[in-house]
């Protein structure tokens, strides 16, 4: 979960990219920094520790992977595991090491790996077997890594993963992996009918047939093993998928369910209002769960028509004023939805915390992105101070806006009012009228 | 400074005494008309200040009484008032030559403070007076203005915006000063050049816009 402080940071972080030694060492333990991260964050974090410039420690890096004949991929790898990311304690490996599922796909893995390079070792792989060997290693170390690190470290990896799984013809079984198939069963027959013509005398083909035979042992004694890995690393990647569902879901819930029950018990000496509440929370939810509407969208076909929308709501829930300003105005598309959708829930926080007798609320559409600015006079709050659970502004504002490429401010301190800034851009296809 | 003197013209009879007596203290209500014609008459027999005007007025409508009145005695300031905030009108009553607008919900503090800043020939601007100029003088220059028309008037700076920009997110001057880093006086004049174009722009733009927002 993005938590402000780190957002914060990010948002103000500024690196010389290149220097040697550009600043000194914080003096504090060594931590990764995964958010100025090419693959977990080691180098930026030794860097930061050392006071060196990223780019050199990563050079340094690279340069003794190749003379080390390719250890320095695992040394990465291990430090990725038992280096804590920055603002922990807990590195991976001490997650991981409970996860007894993990391990075994971990030992799976590096197993399967062992395996081919004996074979590939037995039929002369030359230097690329001395380099394939530690990364036997780097395989379980990422294995585990994949199954128990944070977000952030999922991410890169499957950043890192995906060429190799569109080389696979896992992404997408087209024509073209048809093809490909198909020239490799011609190469192949083509291979072994030039081995037979070119060896007349059978004998040299026998170290060949034992090779055969073993891997068909090999295959048909672990085949299932690796089969149930297979069907282990399809199963966690359902998983990922119906845990970024749930994260949407807990932000919806948040958004509507627990606005209202929190309003609920702050007029509870007044049933009328109380079930109005009720009433108006079990429409927005039913049509959002039976009829896959989002309550957002059954009305909004422009960015006003948005802006009213909240406005209205806003005033009628809260009874608090909201003062609307629409400059311009264009048809709604899924990012300026969730635009509105974080507009709605800053302008909710004011109405609920800011204790300011009205909220004021502007979007102006230009051509090239929609900007929304809320802004109350209110009490204001200390952002480095926002409790991890309260996570309106942190996953309702900011995620949304992140995660659609667009960006969010907050300027606020204790009672100097809030201003929450947010900005999208504009694609192409939103075409409408300004 | 002394207290302004105002005269109220609205139809409303209870909008009426409500505002006297919520200004009472603050400025100098000499005297209420509740149409245009009784509007007209009284407010060239007292010549107060500034006249507190309805946008929405019986017969006519408020720029009729500003039409009228400027003709005859140009130093009277008008600060138009509604309920409605229909861009139009608005828009009608400030090319007509009053000085600000501001919305019927206002606050006691916040309107004495506006007739005064009128009274002392600044321009007022509500927060969606400032986001109706924004959205009337959005994209480039018209392109169909005559040649011998100034330029500048149909377009405003980007300082001018920026400072339109604030008063609609609900700043006041003084807010906006220290947003911007700069003095209070400066924000008035911006404001007032904003006014002047409002006023004087031949923009195209102004009227097809309104148009469009009455059909919306």
């Amino acid at each position: 979960m993005e938590h402000p402080e780190r957002w914060h940071r990010d948002q103000f972080r500024q690196h010389g990219p290149f220097g040697l030694r550009h600043r000194h060492g914080h003096g504090g333990p060594l931590r990764r920094e995964p958010a100025d991260r090419l693959g977990g964050g080691v180098a930026a974090g030794i860097a930061a520790w050392r006071g060196f410039s990223p780019t050199a420690v990563r050079i340094v890096f690279v340069l003794a992977t190749l003379v080390s004949a390719g250890w320095g991929l695992p040394l990465y790898v291990l430090a990725w595991l038992f280096i804590p990311a920055v603002g922990t304690d807990a590195n991976i490996f001490s997650k991981a090491r409970n996860d007894t599922g993990g391990i075994r796909l971990a030992v799976g893995l590096a197993s399967l790996l062992i395996f081919v390079l004996l074979i590939a070792g037995a039929l002369n792989g030359g230097w690329f077997i001395s380099w394939a060997w530690p990364q036997v290693f780097s395989v379980a170390g990422l294995a585990l890594i994949w199954r128990n690190g944070a977000p952030e470290d999922q991410g890169t990896l499957r950043h890192l993963l995906e060429p190799l799984g569109a080389a696979t013809g896992d992404v997408k079984p087209s024509r073209r992996s048809a093809w490909r198939l198909v020239i490799a069963a011609v190469l192949l027959a083509a291979g072994l009918g030039w081995l037979f013509s070119a060896h007349a005398s059978l004998a040299l083909l026998r170290p060949l047939g034992g090779v055969l035979l073993v891997i068909a042992a090999i295959v048909l004694a672990l085949g299932p093993w690796w089969l149930r890995i297979a069907r282990d690393l399809a199963l966690e990647r359902q998983a990922k998928a119906r845990a970024e569902e749930r994260v949407d879901i807990a932000a919806r819930v948040h958004d509507s369910v627990l606005q209202t029950l929190a309003l609920i018990q702050r007029r509870a000496d007044d049933p009328q209002k109380v079930i109005q509440l009720a009433r108006l929370q079990e429409r927005e939810l039913r049509s959002w769960l039976f009829e896959g509407r989002s309550p957002d969208d059954a009305e909004e076909l422009t960015v006003a028509d948005g802006v009213r929308q909240i406005q209205q709501d806003i005033e009628s829930r809260y009874g608090v004023p909201v003062e609307a300003v629409t400059v311009g105005d264009c048809d709604l598309d899924d990012n300026l939805a969730a635009l509105l959708a974080a507009a709605r829930e800053a302008t909710v926080n004011a109405a609920k915390w800011s204790g300011a007798s009205v909220i004021s609320l502007f979007a102006e559409v230009e051509p090239a992105e929609v900007s929304i600015v809320v802004r109350d006079r209110g009490k204001g709050f200390d952002l480095e101070s926002v409790p991890e659970d309260r996570k309106g502004l942190a996953e309702s504002v900011y995620g949304r806006m992140t995660r659609r490429g667009g960006t969010a401010t907050v300027t606020t301190a204790p009672g100097e009012g809030t201003k929450v800034t947010l900005k999208m851009p504009r694609s192409s296809l939103s075409a409408g009228r300004t | 400074m002394s207290t302004p003197r105002v005269v109220l013209v609205d139809d409303h009879g209870l909008f009426r005494s409500g505002v006297r007596a919520e200004l009472g203290r603050q400025v100098e209500v000499v005297g209420e008309a509740d149409d245009v014609q009784p509007a007209i008459d009284l407010i060239g027999e007292l010549l107060p200040d500034v006249v507190l005007l309805d946008v929405h007025l019986p017969g006519g409508g408020g720029q009729a009484v500003v039409q009228a009145v400027k003709a005859s005695h140009p130093e009277v300031r008008f600060l138009a008032l509604s309920a409605s905030d229909a861009p139009e009108d608005v828009i009608a009553v400030i090319r007509a030559g009053a000085r600000g607008y501001v919305t019927k919900t206002i606050s006691t503090a916040e309107l004495a403070d506006a007739v005064r800043r009128v009274a002392a020939g600044d321009a007022v601007f509500s927060h969606r007076l400032a986001g109706f100029v924004l959205d009337a003088f959005a994209g480039g220059p018209a392109a169909d203005v005559k040649p011998a028309f100034d330029p500048e008037l149909d377009q405003l700076t980007s300082r001018e915006r920026e400072v339109l920009r604030l008063i609609a997110q609900g700043y006041t001057y003084k807010e906006i000063a220290r947003e911007l880093f700069i003095s209070v006086k400066t924000v008035e004049s911006h404001v007032s050049s904003v006014l002047r174009k409002l006023q004087l722009s031949t923009r195209h733009q102004l009227t097809r816009w309104a148009a469009e927002r009455r059909l919306a």
